[in-house]
């Protein structure tokens, strides 16, 4: 590879991304500001965490992509790509086998170990911005710790729904300090985020912000006394491998209303179906 | 101009500035684990950790305070060859690079502010030895971790202003250790 420099990105941007990581995990939950650069794919297609991968990539690693748990979609496909072509590095679907996952919306089934770095694309970092629009405003209130109104926010799922009715992007408070929006994963994954032995690393390009949580970090999902956080998940196992305990897409396969339920996260599936799993939707 | 000033480079700077971030990277998300660093051969008293981080954190967007033994003619040469980076006082410094001593008193260096604690100083303390010693918790720590500190004090205040802070890094030879604001100490 000799058109491009490794991993794409140029020296010195990726010193300063590399600067703004550093920075991240000495204050965990803490948005960083970064100077995103272009990327050759639109926002909104991971261009903050293609940045932060190409920034944290050796020679020596093995890259897993994954959407929405899937390896096999486009975005999946097209950044595992880029990465083989502009870094050389190996690449795998096996969540175990990668040392750098790059991630869309979910965490691995698969309790991720320590030498891993997972690293998330994030579209809007900022857990304030839909309740204050004014970036001078929400950096005032997490510098103040002014959290009410997201308090606030989940108090008025409860009297409208009955229940705290988010259900991704669930906000999180990391060790007692910063609110933090772990990225739109579904609340199904929360539980992982704190005390994880991985790195977690946040890219948000439009946005320009990177974060991090340090392993074994503790981060705990806001809620109310009478209405704890509760991981909610489609209540039926999974139609290809019959799993119980994974994150679930509900597919619809016919014009009569027919659907079946399916792992999100295609390796976990697989693996599972390999080992001689079945469930009842399975060919 | 000294002919070492123009040596002791990374020959490959992609792959090998990669290699020391993650190094880097590891200390500073789990403290008290001392991590293998190399690819650079700085002049002395610069020692070959302390220039492998300087060559992958620093260029002409980092002002860096050189302290006490560091601030000198062959240090200053090597860092302005091989980063760009210009050389001010503790108060402006993005990076601040000596012996433990030399770069007292801490409360001089930036802290962040409550809206941009990142804005603070990184510093990055040329240790004689790195080894188990002062007991560590929190976040990067699975229970408790050790680390051998040039003090204890001082790494005890320095978490009660967290977020505000400074962040270190410990270089000794070819190996280096981190310590976060948010790591508590005793």
């Amino acid at each position: 590879m000799t058109e491009y420099n490794f991993a794409y990105l140029d020296e010195q941007t990726k010193r300063m991304i590399r600067r703004a990581i550093l920075k991240g995990l000495a204050i965990p939950g803490y948005q960083v500001p970064f100077a995103s650069r272009e990327m050759p794919m639109p926002y909104g297609w991971g261009t903050g965490g293609v940045q932060v991968s190409a920034a944290v990539l050796t020679p020596k690693d093995t890259f897993k992509v994954i959407d929405q748990g899937a390896d096999d979609t486009t975005n999946a496909v097209s950044i595992r790509t880029f990465f083989q072509r502009t870094a050389g590095v190996a690449t795998t679907t096996a969540t175990s086998d990668a040392t750098v996952i790059q991630t869309r919306h979910r965490i691995p089934e698969e309790p991720l170990h320590e030498g891993q770095i997972l690293v998330y694309q994030v579209p809007i970092p900022e857990p304030l911005r839909f309740l204050e629009p004014r970036e001078s405003e929400t950096r005032k209130m997490h510098s103040l710790e002014e959290y009410g109104l997201m308090h606030v926010k989940l108090y008025e799922d409860i009297s409208r729904h009955g229940h705290i009715a988010t259900s991704y992007a669930y906000p999180v408070k990391v060790e007692g300090r910063y609110v933090t929006d772990p990225s739109p994963i579904p609340k199904f994954d929360n539980p992982k985020l704190g005390d994880m032995a991985a790195i977690q690393l946040f890219g948000a390009g439009r946005e320009q912000r990177i974060y991090a949580l340090p392993p074994y970090t503790q981060v705990v999902s806001l809620d109310f006394q009478d209405h704890p956080f509760e991981a909610s998940k489609a209540d039926h196992p999974c139609g290809m491998c019959g799993a119980t305990d994974s994150y679930l897409d509900e597919l619809i396969i016919d014009d009569a209303g027919g659907r079946m339920f399916v792992c999100s996260d295609t390796d976990y599936c697989e693996a599972r179906q390999a080992a001689g799993h079945k469930g009842k939707d399975a060919a | 101009m000294q002919a070492n000033t123009l040596s002791g480079g990374f020959a490959d700077p992609a792959t090998q500035s990669a290699h020391a971030f993650r190094s880097v990277m590891e200390a500073m998300a789990r403290p008290g684990t001392i991590q293998d660093i190399e690819g650079a051969a700085p002049p002395a008293p610069l020692s070959p950790a302390m220039g492998a981080v300087l060559l992958t954190l620093c260029d002409t967007e980092t002002p860096i305070y050189l302290a006490g033994d560091m601030d000198c003619e062959a240090a200053r040469a090597w860092l302005a060859f091989h980063t760009g980076a210009h050389f001010v006082g503790p108060a402006h410094c993005m990076f601040a690079v000596g012996k433990w001593d030399a770069l007292a008193p801490l409360a001089v260096y930036p802290i962040g502010t409550s809206e941009y604690p990142d804005r603070s100083t990184t510093l990055i303390v040329e240790c004689s030895e790195l080894a188990a010693g002062a007991t560590l918790t929190g976040p990067g720590i699975k229970d408790q971790a050790t680390l051998s500190l040039p003090e204890v004090e001082a790494f005890q205040v320095n978490p009660t202003l967290f977020p505000l802070g400074l962040d270190f890094i410990f270089t000794c030879g070819e190996r280096l250790a981190a310590l976060p604001r948010s790591t508590k100490v005793s």
